[in-house]
């Protein structure tokens, strides 16, 4: 036991700088990933509506940037915000996440308002409800169960793919954690400050997983097959 | 014609100017490298991702209760850490466990890409056993067919509409995360753009040419799950 607590990497687990460093990591990466996903939902669904629209420049317009966006890497989208866009780092990992995210979450928006049955919209028009009221009372509600799942998940890859920011040099957790792994030298010290990053995003991406997926199955037996 | 270009700032000057683009134009062996370490690294990721994938799947639908308490450990550490730190670790976790031994970054790239996807592949497969009643099995088993004909001829055709969308759109997923190689110096297309960008500040052409090869790449995969899809609400 006292061999243990002595060893390297009990050494570097009780060193306070550690988790002070962890810490301001942290803080980056829940800044950048919040930003993004607060900003993508605003995107995304000026985007998706777009798309269902269905007009003939605005839909097509919105169809182009999804179906670009959808089929690039996000680390090429982060590169191209810092070095071409020329923006700092912290936003360029920001904007860049939420380019690639506004086109995931179009889609989703687009798929719920696409799964109400064009008969539900004719009926509510022909009852006297206007487009408003109809989309108020009638085609968001089963829209939105459907939406929620699928928009709360992305939350776990928007915090995922924060790591790439790394890549031009943002202090989020991922690469806190490399510079401070760059102090030792034994693997099994720098296989720990791995595992110990690992844990923390494992701790909050599981934590919204798991609320997505109470979601997907309360919602679904709440309301008795309609979102289906 | 040539002094009309000349008149345009941004074409002779800027990110986009049209002697970076020549420079670009005149260094593609690089890039058609890069690609395809890209093509590599995705198409045996695939692979190893479709064994590990199926494999892990078959053992959450299970009816026993450790392969099943497996499965969902290893499907829910890969889903919830982002790759980059999984392929870190493999970088760091080789040359402790086997002291000594040189391992390609490749290597690390197709079992980063395999062992994520993996797990995503393993709820796509558990989501299409289960999505086919019991009942279909005891039927087929009931008019003489054996596990494996029942399997080939009733179960695995109907899992297969159910489970081919999410599986190409998985594809598509994994060709673009193997971008994070670039990373740690992968030579794939990221990295080949990337470091070719870098050295002469060509970024905006580059970056350009880069996407659209990703594009090309996954492109044609996107317009194969929307088929399917489409199939798959029909049937």
């Amino acid at each position: 036991m006292e061999a243990f607590m002595n060893s390297p990497v009990m050494e570097m687990l009780t060193d306070p700088v550690l988790y002070i460093g962890l810490g301001y990591g942290l803080l980056l990466t829940l800044q950048i990933a919040g930003l993004s996903i607060a900003l993508s939902f605003v995107f995304g669904t000026i985007i998706g509506s777009m798309r269902y629209t269905g007009l003939p420049v605005i839909s097509h317009v919105a169809t182009i940037y999804i179906e670009v966006i959808r089929n690039l890497p996000t680390l090429l989208l982060i590169l191209v915000s810092y070095f071409v866009l020329g923006l700092p780092a912290m936003w360029a990992a920001t904007i860049g996440l939420t380019i690639y995210t506004s086109a995931i979450i179009a889609e989703v928006i687009r798929g719920g308002l696409n799964s109400v049955p064009t008969g539900q919209w004719e009926a509510a028009r022909s009852q006297g409800f206007s487009f408003l009221q109809s989309m108020r009372y009638i085609v968001l509600p089963p829209a939105v169960v459907k939406m929620i799942p699928p928009i709360v998940s992305q939350f776990v890859t928007v915090i995922k793919d924060s790591s790439f920011a790394m890549a031009i040099g943002a202090y989020e957790l991922m690469f806190k954690g490399t510079i401070l792994a760059a102090k030792y030298w034994r693997p099994a010290q720098i296989i720990t400050i791995y595992l110990v990053i690992s844990l923390v995003y494992f701790v909050i991406n599981f934590a919204i997983s798991t609320v997505a997926r109470r979601l997907q199955t309360k919602m679904s037996v709440g309301r008795g097959g309609i979102g289906d | 014609m040539s002094e009309i270009i000349a008149s345009i700032g941004f074409l002779q000057r800027g990110p986009f100017s049209i002697p970076r683009w020549e420079a670009v134009f005149s260094n593609m062996d690089v890039l058609w490298q890069g690609a395809l370490v890209t093509l590599l690294v995705a198409s045996l990721g695939l692979v190893m991702a479709l064994a590990l994938g199926t494999v892990i799947g078959v053992m959450s639908a299970s009816q026993w209760k450790l392969p099943r308490a497996l499965a969902r450990a290893y499907v829910e550490f890969y889903q919830n850490t982002p790759l980059l730190i999984q392929v870190f670790m493999l970088f760091n976790a080789i040359p402790l466990v086997f002291p000594g031994l040189f391992i390609p970054v490749i290597v690390i790239g197709i079992f980063g890409v395999g062992m994520y996807h993996g797990a995503y592949i393993a709820e796509v497969v558990r989501a299409g056993i289960q999505s086919i009643g019991r009942g279909q099995l005891e039927a087929a088993l009931s008019q003489g067919f054996t596990y494996v004909t029942a399997m080939r001829y009733i179960i695995i055709p109907q899992a297969m509409r159910i489970v081919l969308p999410p599986l190409t759109n998985q594809a598509v997923n994994l060709i673009k995360n193997t971008s994070v190689i670039a990373i740690i110096a992968g030579g794939d297309l990221m990295y080949a753009g990337d470091s070719f960008a870098g050295r002469y500040g060509h970024y905006g052409p580059t970056y350009v040419i880069v996407g659209l090869g990703y594009f090309l790449m996954c492109f044609p995969l996107a317009v194969l799950t929307r088929r399917l899809e489409e199939r798959t609400r029909a049937a």
